[in-house]
């Protein structure tokens, strides 16, 4: 017992530091794997190809209808990015549009590069 | 018996400053400008690096939308915002942070724009110890009147509440496989995450305010 509620105290204090003050509160979106595929995409590494990550996106997809989650903002529209990547000129088109539909604030930005993307 | 009793008082009151540390009262920020703005939407810019580590960039681009939307703004997609960048000859942080904000705004229709600096970001072996650190400061600008809404700074470190009790020779173990741990699991990456929401969540002390998506809007 003495050795171990220092261990615990200092367990205590690092789960206090990480959340600070703050409470925790209900997350609004499903993220799932979003924010590692973003990554894996910008730091372009080559350690997962293309289709790997929309794979990791669509089966991340798949979980969020099942459980109800709403999609994240920008979910949609990387995806379309990594379909354009793959050549599926269809699918960039349904993902941007409907980025828009859940975001409308996306909007400007959707229409700019689905003028890109149609001309 | 006086100078005893000082003591004690003093103690206390040392004690009382130590333990209340999160409910200081430090000057109130200003959102005037925050409030009256009311910014639904916001455009993160690549962060700009000042720490060694090329993967400063995009490991905390990577991390920042999580903390926004999460409090309530719609985060434009921030690798289709890179590539609209470097398609329009953009390819450094520094010469997108020199973008003009109303240009920003014709093209990406965001209300505000995230100007994200990397000061730390990597793991260091300093003497009996690996550690990995990320601190990253931020600025959030109205791109219709460019008027700065707020900024703020954070940090992140793997020693946090750390206890060593294991003797020398076990540190130094202990610190070599937290190095080697460190560079193959991508801590920097993680650690981001932590300063991310530190940084950017909203509800904290001196934080970001909630955006239009969350049910806390406005009750801050």
């Amino acid at each position: 017992m003495t050795i171990r509620s220092p261990l615990r105290v200092s367990l205590a204090l690092t789960l206090l530091i990480l959340t600070g003050c703050a409470t925790r509160q209900p997350q609004l979106y499903g993220w799932g794997s979003y924010q590692q595929q973003v990554y894996q995409y910008l730091k372009a590494d080559g350690s997962k190809s293309n289709e790997e990550q929309i794979l990791a996106l669509e089966e991340t997809a798949e979980k969020n209808r099942a459980k109800g989650e709403a999609f994240p903002p920008g979910y949609h529209a990387h995806l379309g990015l990594l379909y354009a990547n793959a050549g599926k000129e269809d699918l960039v088109v349904q993902e941007f549009t409907t980025e828009k539909t859940l975001f409308p604030e996306s909007a400007a930005y959707m229409d700019f590069l689905l003028r890109k993307f149609k001309k | 018996m006086q100078l005893s009793t000082f003591k004690s008082i003093a103690a206390t009151l040392l004690l009382a400053v130590l333990a209340t540390g999160c409910a200081t009262q430090q000057k109130p920020y200003d959102y005037a400008t925050f409030k009256e703005s009311k910014p639904k939407t916001i455009l993160v810019l690549p962060p700009l690096n000042n720490s060694p580590d090329v993967a400063a960039t995009y490991g905390m681009l990577s991390q920042v939308t999580y903390p926004l939307a999460e409090s309530g703004y719609y985060v434009l997609p921030v690798a289709l915002v890179d590539e609209t960048f470097k398609q329009n000859g953009l390819t450094t942080p520094a010469d997108i942070h020199n973008v003009a904000p109303a240009k920003l705004r014709e093209i990406f229709g965001a209300d505000a724009g995230l100007y994200v600096d990397v000061k730390k970001y990597g793991s260091s072996y300093i003497v009996v110890n690996s550690v990995t650190m990320v601190t990253a400061e931020a600025k959030l600008v109205d791109l219709r009147s460019g008027k700065l809404l707020w900024e703020g700074s954070a940090t992140a470190s793997s020693n946090e509440g750390q206890n060593n009790s294991n003797g020398l020779v076990g540190m130094l173990v202990a610190a070599i496989v937290n190095q080697i741990i460190a560079t193959s699991t991508d801590a920097s990456y993680n650690m981001a995450g932590i300063t991310s929401a530190r940084l950017l969540m909203a509800g904290r002390k001196n934080g970001m305010l909630y955006g239009p998506r969350s049910p806390k809007y406005q009750s801050d």
